[in-house]
């Protein structure tokens, strides 16, 4: 190659230089890993034993044939369709309220923002777990207004909503997102609407909720991803119990992995809640063009 | 009603929702830190007041010393780790995002797309190969397998951040700056980065908080408790302690999260406008 068409070559793809580093993070943490899991999931192997064999979807098969397996599929949608609308729309409540021109709106942004930020830390289940307990916080409560006191952990009937709880009290950041959005909605679009005689909740369904659909749909999505795969409540919280009654298919995928290192049940348990949270990603993104709107210049 | 007495019970009602609302958000926080400088269980469930009634630290003291290590060894662990994290993350999420907004090459398109799919992939699929990866190459039991992945830009939320804000940077200031003899990393390190520097303070932001309450990895990853960050340093404290003292468990959450607490209120704009960024203008 001589040194002109060197140059041409270079100049042409010289943003190679600067994509690398994101190309051998992709290969090596993300489509490696990826691709290996599916093959895995079709073998029956074990960290600490020998004779590892291609046994085609026989995990598939187990994991569908297993009673404790399928009630924790379902235990997961249960979660996931109970605490996503729940925090979205609680968060959007919030937001609409946090839009008003009211003094002192940083002070209250700032304090629902609090418990979010901290997301995942164990410090917050730590603390969710101490509310709920019997004579806990919570429990104090419901006493003083004449309530009978729950046994929220210890039941199988509560136990799964406590955690709920914990994640929609940490609606802070999908709040933020409708915030910004809110802001973005043109002033103009309620006069119009209030001369036609709109009073504020029409003004809300008719003109609010159609122009932050894209927010709407954005925030949905990425709650319906962490909700499927959350883990960290359960596990601290009740460790899955009582019952099973709050053992995500997360919990199951860790123990089977790395307690009882069946990796190729894990990875085939992952591959199906991968399947399940893609399908509701594809349908999410396919519905999209009934509901969400873009403004006129982008379709 | 006039109008002006429907405003102000309009008004009225507002602040209402918002103050319910903040108590529900904060006084849980409130209660336990009140809790964590209490006697003993009994008086720690005796009344929803949050104030104790013989304020003691000896709750602090008998959780900071309650395994075989000082907490304070647990806490350092943690930052050993979450620094380089930071660092890795801003400095290859800025190359990812500067590649992708301000070159031309071949399969540019391609690349993006299956970036922004990346966005969406569960961690919970890559676990298990990731961890047979580092334990062939024998980094399980160290920090390693936590951080390497963001020196190589493997935290897409912020890149694609990045990429969010690099676009509303004008091209022209990196023309003048090549017309002067700038190369594409001068230009880079020299013009672009101080633009986007809200971005970076942003993510870096972010990833503090993040990776310090991370659990899930470290948990994974670390074996040895020497090794432990804090939030397997609570947990292990959980497990050992008996009879279960709430106040040490308590003060040590409080302790872990302190550090999280103390950036997220000196920073709490760039939070804000960080998570405002990269969800809307997506």
């Amino acid at each position: 190659m001589n040194k002109s068409s060197f140059k041409k070559f270079w100049k042409a793809n010289n943003g190679y230089a600067y994509l690398s580093v994101w190309l051998i993070g992709f290969f090596a943490f993300k489509f490696y890993p990826f691709l290996s899991s599916l093959y895995y999931s079709l073998t029956n192997y074990n960290l600490f034993k020998g004779g590892t064999q291609f046994v085609g979807l026989q995990n598939y098969q187990s994991i569908i044939d297993t009673a404790k397996y399928v009630k924790s599929f379902a235990v997961t949608f249960k979660y996931a369709f109970m605490t996503v609308p729940l925090k979205l729309l609680f968060a959007l409540f919030i937001a609409y309220i946090l839009n008003f021109k009211l003094k002192g709106i940083n002070m209250f942004r700032t304090i629902y923002y609090i418990p979010s930020i901290l997301g995942g830390s164990v410090s917050i289940a730590v603390l969710w777990q101490f509310l709920f307990q019997n004579e806990g916080l919570v429990n104090m409560v419901i006493k003083i207004f004449g309530g009978e006191p729950v046994n929220w952990l210890g039941s199988s009937d509560h136990a799964l909503f406590v955690i709920c709880l914990l994640r929609v009290w940490q609606f802070g950041s999908a709040m933020v997102i409708f915030l910004a959005a809110l802001k973005g909605v043109p002033e103009d679009l309620y006069e119009a609407a209030s001369i036609d005689g709109a009073g504020k909740f029409i003004q809300f369904i008719k003109v609010t909720v159609p122009m932050i659909t894209p927010v709407v749909f954005f925030n949905l999505i990425t709650q319906l991803c962490q909700a499927f795969q959350e883990f960290n409540g359960p596990f601290i919280i009740t460790n899955g119990g009582p019952q099973g009654s709050t053992t995500l298919i997360s919990i199951l995928i860790y123990q089977n992995a790395f307690k009882t290192y069946k990796m190729g049940l894990a990875s085939a348990m992952a591959w199906m809640l991968f399947l399940i949270v893609a399908t509701m990603t594809a349908v999410s993104f396919i519905s999209q063009k009934y509901w969400v709107y873009y403004g006129d210049e982008e379709r | 009603m006039t109008r002006k007495q429907r405003n102000t019970l309009n008004l009225f009602f507002r602040y209402l929702v918002l103050i319910v609302i903040g108590i529900f958000m904060i006084y849980p926080m409130i209660w336990m830190i009140g809790a964590s400088f209490r006697d003993n269980n009994a008086e720690i469930f005796s009344s929803i007041g949050f104030l104790p009634k013989n304020p003691t630290i000896q709750g602090y003291i008998d959780g900071w010393n309650g395994t075989n290590y000082a907490y304070g060894h647990y806490m350092i662990n943690t930052y050993l780790f979450v620094i380089p994290k930071v660092l890795g993350t801003v400095a290859s999420a800025t190359i990812t995002a500067y590649a992708f907004t301000r070159f031309k090459f071949r399969g540019k398109g391609f690349w993006y797309g299956l970036m922004l799919a990346t966005l969406f992939l569960p961690q919970v699929v890559l676990n298990v190969p990731q961890f047979l990866l580092f334990t062939k190459i024998g980094w399980v039991d160290s920090y390693l397998p936590i951080v390497a992945p963001s020196f190589f830009a493997c935290d897409t939320y912020f890149v694609f951040m990045m990429i969010q804000f690099m676009r509303s940077v004008p091209k022209e200031l990196e023309e003048a700056a090549e017309i002067d003899g700038c190369n594409s990393f001068q230009r880079l390190v020299l013009v672009m980065v101080p633009m986007v520097q809200p971005a970076i303070v942003s993510s870096a932001l972010f990833q503090f908080m993040w990776s310090s309450n991370d659990f899930m990895g470290p948990l994974i990853y670390i074996n040895s408790t020497r090794k432990f960050p804090a939030a397997l340093g609570l947990r292990l404290f959980m497990d050992t302690e008996s009879g279960f003292q709430w106040n040490k468990v308590l003060a040590l959450s409080i302790i872990t999260i302190l550090p999280s607490l103390i950036v997220f209120f000196l920073a709490q704009d760039q939070f804000v406008e960080g998570i405002s960024a990269g969800g809307v203008k997506g």
